[in-house]
């Protein structure tokens, strides 16, 4: 709760200078209830998942990720099909209208984290950097739960 | 001269109606089916593989006999799907409390060439207790695999490693090995546990 209130004040002080003319469009963009699970050791690679919303009212375009905690971020797809068969795939652009929020959450798109730099710990928190494709970029801290975390309140 | 030939057409129509039919059925539901994917399992006696279990020791569907079992398919570098479905599962055994004892829970790897024993024993330490890792050969996971009628494909990453598509439902059979139901992908715990329940009530219905 506290943290909605608190990403609703920064999204209705954003317009009033924070965001530079250059990132119009990605400045306005709020990210909320970010969560990770814990990893073991670096070998696997890990996810994190958040609410991503375009609080502005012009369309932004998700480019990429960048982390220290990982050398190759990337936003991936899960789907399962009819026959209950999930497979996996990067995603390229995403592209948020104004207004719109789209959901990393499991079982559809996360940031997949991989070649981990260093184990994720639970308890611990990460930096992850969001890309827009105007040039803007939005740095959220991402909190480490435990392996069996189901969301980010777990 | 005309209704003999409007009457060869007509003949020659069905023919070729007929063999539609006939080719049609072969290959839907006659000796040209292909596999099912979404088959029915077998039941777990009529199944036949022999893996080990994260404790080493040698296991196969005759060890589930006796108890409702419920089984799935993953591997531990999957960081999206596995991590979901063992914590989904970790949170319905929750909600059936000491009843959680009375079954066979048992996580199968797709993908033994990076999941060894040892894999597997430190990766399901860290969810529900009653959560069993199974491995095997590449031979005998493929068995396994089939005897679920449930599907897996390892499948190249740009970064030069692999990941492994697989059957993300969740099997349920009661403790005769009778297949019961299907729990899918992240389904919610309110349907999922019923679920379990009548797997277990099964047993208690024929054991009684």
């Amino acid at each position: 709760m506290k943290s909605i209130l608190i990403a609703m004040l920064v999204a209705m002080t954003l317009p009033f200078g924070l965001a530079t003319p250059a990132c119009a469009g990605s400045g306005d963009v709020v990210v909320e209830n970010a969560w990770s699970r814990a990893s073991i050791g670096t070998s696997r690679p890990g996810a994190a998942y958040m609410d991503i919303r375009n609080a502005g009212d012009e369309d932004v375009t998700l480019t990429g990720l960048r982390t220290d905690l990982a050398g190759m971020p990337e936003f991936h797809l899960t789907s399962t099909n009819n026959q209950g068969v999930s497979s996996m795939s990067p995603v390229g652009e995403i592209a948020i209208a104004p207004g719109e929020t789209v959901a990393l959450a499991p079982g559809g798109m996360h940031a997949m984290l991989m070649q981990l730099r260093r184990p994720m710990e639970e308890g611990g928190t990460f930096p992850l950097t969001l890309l827009f494709s105007d040039g803007g970029e939005v740095t959220v801290e991402v909190p480490i739960r435990g392996i069996a975390a189901r969301g980010p309140d777990d | 001269m005309r209704r003999r030939s409007v009457l060869g057409y007509g003949a020659a129509a069905f023919g070729v109606i007929g063999m539609t039919l006939f080719a049609g059925w072969w290959r839907v539901d006659g000796p040209g089916a292909p596999q099912a994917v979404g088959a029915r399992p077998l039941p777990l006696t009529e199944m036949e593989f022999s893996l080990t279990n994260h404790e080493d020791r040698t296991v196969g569907p005759e060890t589930l006999i006796g108890s409702p079992t419920i089984a799935f398919f993953g591997f531990t570098y999957c960081p999206d799907v596995c991590p979901t479905t063992l914590a989904d599962i970790s949170d319905w055994l929750d909600a059936l409390e000491g009843d959680a004892e009375k079954l066979n829970v048992v996580f199968i790897t797709v993908d033994p060439e990076r999941d060894t024993v040892e894999a597997m024993a430190e990766y399901v330490d860290y969810f529900h207790p009653a959560i069993r890792g199974w491995t095997g050969t590449e031979r005998q996971i493929a068995r396994a695999v089939e005897g679920f009628r449930a599907t897996y494909e390892k499948v190249p990453t740009e970064s030069g490693g692999y990941t492994m598509n697989h059957t993300a439902s969740v099997f349920l059979f009661d403790a005769q090995g009778r297949f019961v139901s299907t729990i899918d992908y992240h389904e919610p715990r309110e349907f999922a546990v019923p679920k379990i329940r009548r797997a277990m009530n099964d047993e208690e219905a024929e054991g009684a």
